[in-house]
């Protein structure tokens, strides 16, 4: 019995084909688009629709059926891909364009004390604002979500208690922002009576929000190491405390601190709340418990209110700031992931 | 210092799901014990019930007696984690801890139980649990690698190291060997037989060889159908098991005319 020879290759277009036909497309847009008067975005999408016309279309005829479907798709995956990042850069780049220029050693070091008018403001007071009424959510916030998730992964593993504790949980995810900044205002007016304001407070609203997030990417990164590894330990004698304590955690702990910083991004760019309970002031403030403190979404939103030219200005610098304290804690974070990550191989 | 098990009508449920039913057996001390039988028979569940590691899992539950050293473990006033520092135990898959090295996977049962150690008394524990475990001259001069760094078979050396560290009573193997090639395999085999002098060893194993080939008394294990609970057929000398066995289902098992 003779077999007819296996037939491996096959006709390809050569690796420089999608650049020529992406080349040909733009030029091909660019005739109606100069003769119409088209803007450059009108261009770029007949560009891409040209795109994804004509290079399926030559790989047919060239390649056959199933490589001018996979043509297609790879042409369709990488527009999605540039449909969503391109909001992406842009806001990236509007924020850096409009903020640089209001970034300079004053607006950096000065608060915004007895500023009139068009005179040198600086966002000090907000930069502090930030920083102590966030790092007060954290203080408040990690040790309660990392020990519900000890909780649920350690010891209620699918009893009735865990099951209500992570509905609930689940329903707090879904707080809006401004009630958890009613709730924690009107905590501390019950406290302190009605014209009390304190950072402090902020830091109780902020909590609200950053407690679900902590408690579910903790509880990942829990369920996350292996049964094995709490047996081993079980079975050295060593109680269930400290197994937690000596195996869970230093084994999670890298994807905990990226869970805790996703966290405080999230909740360091939140205004409403902190409007509510903490107000705002000019100058700066560093007792968290007492009296009001600005932050920086605040700083922003009351200078872009002013409607001045200068108030505009200074609303990107604080933005630009924001951005970037947020990168530099995502990028923290990283490296601390990469640090506790366990050690593979030698 | 080994000491023997006594086991007594033994029920292991997980939750209402009878799973081995009726033990009665006695395991030697300073002596190796096998179990053997088809897979999903509870030989391992009957392994892990010896050190109370059965109750782990949520739901599992023991009636009956396992009784070491005069000492009844499922007592009410017993504490399972004093159980298990007496009774240690070796997993099937290697299970070192990937945050510590070689040297701290070693010292983990004494360092996670905050136990002060002077660092020539850590060094020489360290030494010497390796030695035993035919990992020394393998790993000396890396000790502070990553015990993950480490091949299958050398990690599983490395986890019989950290069992026998803690210097516990009794030695409880569940398929040490099944991951390992042969030649880890035999050098395990030859671990279990220098151990022999000082613990009292049970091991599960699949390899009847292996069986054979390591230990003093071997226990059958089977299901007396499929959906009945594991019970034990017969416990024998090694010797008598694989010559002449007292039940035909051990020998249709042991020779390999078994369904």
């Amino acid at each position: 019995m003779t077999s007819a020879p296996m037939t491996l290759s096959q006709a390809r277009l050569p690796r420089w084909a999608p650049g020529l036909v992406a080349a040909m497309a733009l030029a091909v847009a660019g005739l109606p688009a100069l003769l119409g008067g088209w803007g450059p975005a009108a261009w770029l999408v007949l560009a891409v629709v040209v795109f994804l016309v004509a290079m399926p279309l030559w790989s047919r005829l060239v390649e056959g059926r199933r490589a001018a479907v996979d043509r297609l798709v790879t042409g369709l995956i990488w527009t999605a891909f540039a449909i969503a990042i391109s909001p992406l850069v842009w806001l990236l780049w509007v924020v850096v364009r409009s903020g640089v220029p209001a970034i300079n050693g004053d607006f950096l070091t000065f608060s915004m004390l007895n500023v009139i008018g068009d005179e040198q403001g600086g966002i000090l007071h907000a930069l502090i604002g930030t920083l102590l009424i966030t790092l007060a959510a954290a203080v408040l916030s990690v040790p309660v979500g990392i020990l519900t998730a000890v909780y649920l992964v350690e010891y209620g593993a699918r009893s009735r208690t865990a099951r209500v504790i992570t509905f609930l949980v689940d329903v707090m995810t879904g707080i809006p922002s401004i009630v958890a900044g009613l709730f924690a205002l009107a905590l501390v007016v019950l406290l302190f009576g009605p014209a009390f304001r304190m950072g402090f407070g902020g830091s109780i609203a902020l909590s609200l929000l950053m407690i679900p997030t902590v408690v579910r990417s903790s509880e990942e990164m829990f369920r996350l190491v292996p049964d094995d590894l709490r047996e081993a330990s079980y079975a050295l004698g060593v109680p269930k405390w400290r197994t937690i304590v000596k195996v869970v955690l230093p084994t999670s702990v890298g994807g905990i601190v990226t869970g805790v910083v996703l966290a405080i991004s999230r909740v360091i760019g939140e205004t409403a709340p902190l409007l509510v309970v903490a107000g705002a002031t000019d100058g700066i403030n560093t007792n968290l418990f007492d009296g009001r403190m600005t932050t920086l979404p605040v700083f922003i939103f009351s200078q872009y209110s002013s409607s001045t030219p200068v108030g505009y200005q200074r609303a990107w610098g604080g933005a630009l700031v924001l951005i970037v304290l947020v990168m530099v804690l995502n990028l923290t974070a990283r490296l601390i992931g990469r640090i506790f990550a366990p050690a593979k191989g030698n | 210092m080994a000491k023997s098990i006594d086991v007594s009508d033994l029920n292991i449920y997980y939750g209402d799901f009878l799973a081995v039913e009726g033990v009665n057996m006695t395991v030697k001390s300073k002596s190796v014990t096998a179990f053997i039988g088809p897979s999903g028979c509870g030989k391992s569940t009957m392994l892990r019930s010896l050190n109370r590691m059965h109750e782990v899992i949520p739901g599992a539950r023991v009636e009956g007696k396992v009784v070491v050293d005069g000492q009844s473990l499922y007592d009410a006033s017993v504490d399972p984690v004093a159980v298990r520092r007496q009774i240690g135990m070796v997993f099937q898959r290697p299970n070192p801890f990937p945050t510590m090295s070689i040297y701290e996977n070693v010292l983990a049962g004494n360092r996670l139980n905050a136990k002060k150690l002077k660092k020539d008394d850590a060094d020489s524990i360290v030494e010497r649990s390796l030695k035993r475990a035919n990992l020394w001259t393998e790993v000396k001069d890396r000790l502070n690698k990553p015990g993950m760094g480490l091949s299958g078979g050398q990690q599983q050396r490395l986890c019989i190291a950290r069992a026998i560290a803690v210097e516990p009573e009794v030695l409880l193997m569940d398929e040490p060997c099944s991951a390992l090639d042969p030649i880890s395999t035999s050098a395990i085999e030859d671990l279990i037989h220098e151990l022999k002098s000082e613990y009292t060893i049970v091991i599960v194993t699949h390899n009847m060889q292996q069986a054979a080939r390591v230990s003093d008394d071997t226990g059958f294990f089977n299901l007396k159908a499929t959906g009945e609970p594991g019970h034990l057929v017969e416990f024998n000398p090694t010797r008598k098991m694989f010559s002449t066995p007292d039940e035909p289902s051990t020998e249709a098992y042991i020779s390999g005319r078994f369904g």
